[in-house]
């Protein structure tokens, strides 16, 4: 894998490049933390699952940022309507059958392939933007709370204990019983917003209907996502917080916010990041399991939880195809996350590190 | 150097609470008095546990005396908080006993130091020409200056970290037991050069530390505590020459001499038991039932520090009668 090491280091001084064209004496004043960054990529590098890992969510980016402009067929035209034998047609290879659709039809007759990156666009951003914005609230509260301690700790984590015991399935079906009329109206009144949100999921305005389930459960996710990061991020920060380079901070003077987030954040983020990465597969595959229930966006939305769940119904006589070849789609895509979460925790483990520097510095000598 | 006392402290007192119970309490610092005079360095001794480093934190503030006050020339910083606070630490800082978790594995030498003279506003012109200057006062360089604290050793971490505490100018230092997690050969040259600091700078140190003979040779006046109260407190070589207390003459037979002659020849004396629980300290003087002088009144009244000679404080009946 030494083109990966080659091109993430060449990434690195690009970036460096840049810095130090912005302020000069950048490179010499951050070399340390330049070399620290390119053993990450060499240990990185040293990782074939990491690696592949990273592909196929490099992969899945693209397509979720492209998918929706390339797709081929607009997922609001039903072809069943034209002719009723377009609905479920089985997979199909050219040259036996050129221009008819590659993977097949589901319910209302749309090329599947077609409407897949429509999907992956829309399971992508959803557990992304979950975990994005779950986790930051789960380590704020869990640093203040073992920062903090005392009564202040108490309450936060029996709050946490409270979301941990609630069932995420039945805030979801809650939420989707009553939030959607609400985030309707706020997207039916609110052009900017619904414009936002159809363009970050990839649909049309007219879906706003559509997108408001979705953002519903967006929401219930978000809630019952954050418990176990504050739980995590308070054990790390009751260690750290004992260390003399907290009382040392003090005593130079930094306020309480300061301490919490230049001293202790840096040193309890690393098994963090590693859980965001894993979390953002869960997420993906919890997502789809909503919409897969109904509690989320019915049609046309392709969402690919719900087109799996239409096609449970013809199963498996006319449908197995949609369930295999989506069920492969999510699973890819929680796959490299879950991938690139393993190699991500070897990378930054301090145990492995020394053993890699080794390795590195030997290598660099060799030539 | 004009000798007026810089830093008193009055009957300062730190009780923890012990988890799961609502009446126990851990006496760390129970009842301490002494006051540091400019330019002089206080030595702190006892064995572990003693409440040493409790006493040092207590008298930067970093934890709040239960009672008790401190004065910082002249004025109460007891209720010290906030800006008052932040003021306070400018003039008094501390140096840790352990240099591998006292500066933030996560951040360069120079942003570590950099904290201080920024949140204090320091003018310092060029950071980097300023940074580089400071780092020759502890014998360190420029090349030392963007690397993370792992990539030092013990002995430069912990210069690094006596010049954080000194980058403020402050007048008065704790230093922890700065180093007692260093090689013998680095330990000589760190006290050299907290020497030639306070020199240059006319700074006053508590200096507090469990080796005997370090602190003899740092400091010109000597407290020796146990369990959270001081039992002797005097000028070093006098306290070094003519112990009282039985627990200081106990503490210096077990200094080791490094002349055979002179060792064999020395009274051996050995100490009976362990140090009793700080959460429920023996009734009457604290080391009755490990002093083999103990009498009557021992066990049952508690002795306060009287002065035998001038400037020699001690806490013992045996000296209260004469």
């Amino acid at each position: 894998m030494e083109f990966i090491y080659r091109f993430l280091k060449k990434l690195i001084w690009i970036y460096a490049g840049m810095r130090e064209r912005i302020s000069g004496g950048w490179i010499q004043k951050n070399s340390s933390r330049i070399r620290e960054w390119e053993l990450m990529a060499y240990a990185y590098s040293k990782s074939p699952i990491g690696v592949i890992g990273g592909l196929i969510v490099f992969i899945t980016f693209i397509l979720a940022v492209i998918g929706p402009m390339i797709s081929w067929e607009p997922y609001w035209e039903y072809k069943i309507v034209i002719n009723e034998t377009y609905r479920y047609m089985p997979p199909c290879l050219p040259p036996s059958c050129s221009g008819s659709p590659l993977l097949g039809t589901d319910e209302w007759g749309r090329d599947l392939l077609a409407m897949s990156l429509y999907g992956v666009r829309i399971s992508f951003v959803i557990s992304i933007v979950v975990v994005l914005l779950g986790a930051p609230l789960g380590i704020i509260l869990g640093l203040i709370a073992g920062y903090k301690g005392g009564l202040i700790d108490e309450v936060i984590m029996r709050l946490t204990d409270i979301f941990l015991a609630f069932p995420g399935l039945v805030l979801a079906i809650a939420f989707a019983s009553i939030l959607p009329q609400r985030i309707r109206g706020l997207l039916e009144s609110n052009d900017l917003l619904r414009a936002f949100f159809a363009g970050l999921f990839g649909l049309r305005e007219k879906e706003y209907a559509q997108i408001a389930a979705l953002i519903s459960i967006w929401l219930a996710m978000v809630i019952v996502w954050w418990p176990g990061y504050a739980r995590i991020v308070r054990g790390s920060v009751l260690s750290v917080r004992e260390m003399p380079f907290i009382e040392a901070a003090k005593l130079s003077g930094l306020s309480t916010w300061s301490i919490l987030f230049k001293h202790i954040l840096p040193n309890v983020i690393s098994p963090i990041l590693v859980m965001m990465t894993f979390d953002i597969a869960t997420a993906t595959l919890f997502a789809a399991a909503l919409s897969f229930l109904g509690l989320g966006p019915q049609e046309p939305v392709p969402e690919l939880g719900f087109i799996i769940s239409k096609a449970g119904y013809w199963f498996p006589e006319s449908s197995s195809h949609v369930v295999i070849y989506l069920g492969i789609v999510l699973l890819t895509m929680a796959l490299g996350w879950n991938l690139l979460g393993d190699a991500l925790r070897d990378v930054l483990d301090p145990r492995t590190r020394r053993a890699i520097e080794y390795r590195l510095e030997k290598k660099e000598k060799r030539g | 150097m004009s000798m007026d006392i810089l830093l008193e402290v009055k009957a300062l007192k730190k009780y923890f609470r012990v988890r799961g119970s609502l009446t126990k309490k851990v006496r760390a610092v129970d009842g301490v008095d002494f006051s540091v005079k400019r330019g002089e360095t206080l030595g702190v001794v006892g064995e572990s546990g003693c409440g040493k480093t409790t006493l040092g934190k207590l008298v930067l503030k970093l934890i709040e005396p239960t009672s008790g006050k401190i004065f910082f020339e002249g004025r109460d910083v007891t209720k010290a908080r906030g800006k008052w606070l932040k003021e306070y630490w400018r003039n008094a800082q501390m140096v840790f006993q352990d240099p591998h978790t006292s500066l933030d594995p996560k951040m360069t030498i120079a942003s570590i130091l950099l904290e201080p003279v920024r949140f204090h506003k320091i003018s310092v012109g060029d950071e980097e020409e300023f940074l580089v200057r400071q780092m020759e006062l502890v014998g360190l360089g420029k090349e030392h200056l963007y690397r993370y604290p792992h990539e030092l050793s013990g002995g430069q971490k912990q210069r690094v970290a006596i010049l954080r505490a000194i980058i403020t100018r402050p007048k008065f230092i704790v230093l922890d037991e700065p180093t007692s997690s260093l090689d013998v050969s680095v330990q000589a040259q760190i006290l050299e050069l907290l020497k030639e600091l306070q020199r240059k700078f006319s700074l006053t140190y508590m200096f507090i530390s469990h080796d005997i003979s370090v602190v003899k040779y740092m400091s010109s006046k000597m407290a020796v505590m146990y369990l959270g109260k001081i039992v002797e407190i005097g000028p070093s070589d006098q306290l070094f020459e003519k112990p009282l207390h039985p627990y200081t003459k106990f503490l210096l037979a077990s200094v080791p001499i490094p002349d055979p002659k002179t060792s064999r020849s020395r009274e051996r004396m050995i100490i009976r038991g362990e140090p009793p629980s700080p959460i429920n300290p023996p009734p009457g003087c604290r080391f009755h039932p490990r002093c083999p002088f103990a009498t009557e009144q021992c066990r049952r009244q508690e002795p306060t520090l009287i002065e035998v000679e001038p400037e020699r404080f001690v806490a013992c009946w045996l000296f209260a009668k004469k």
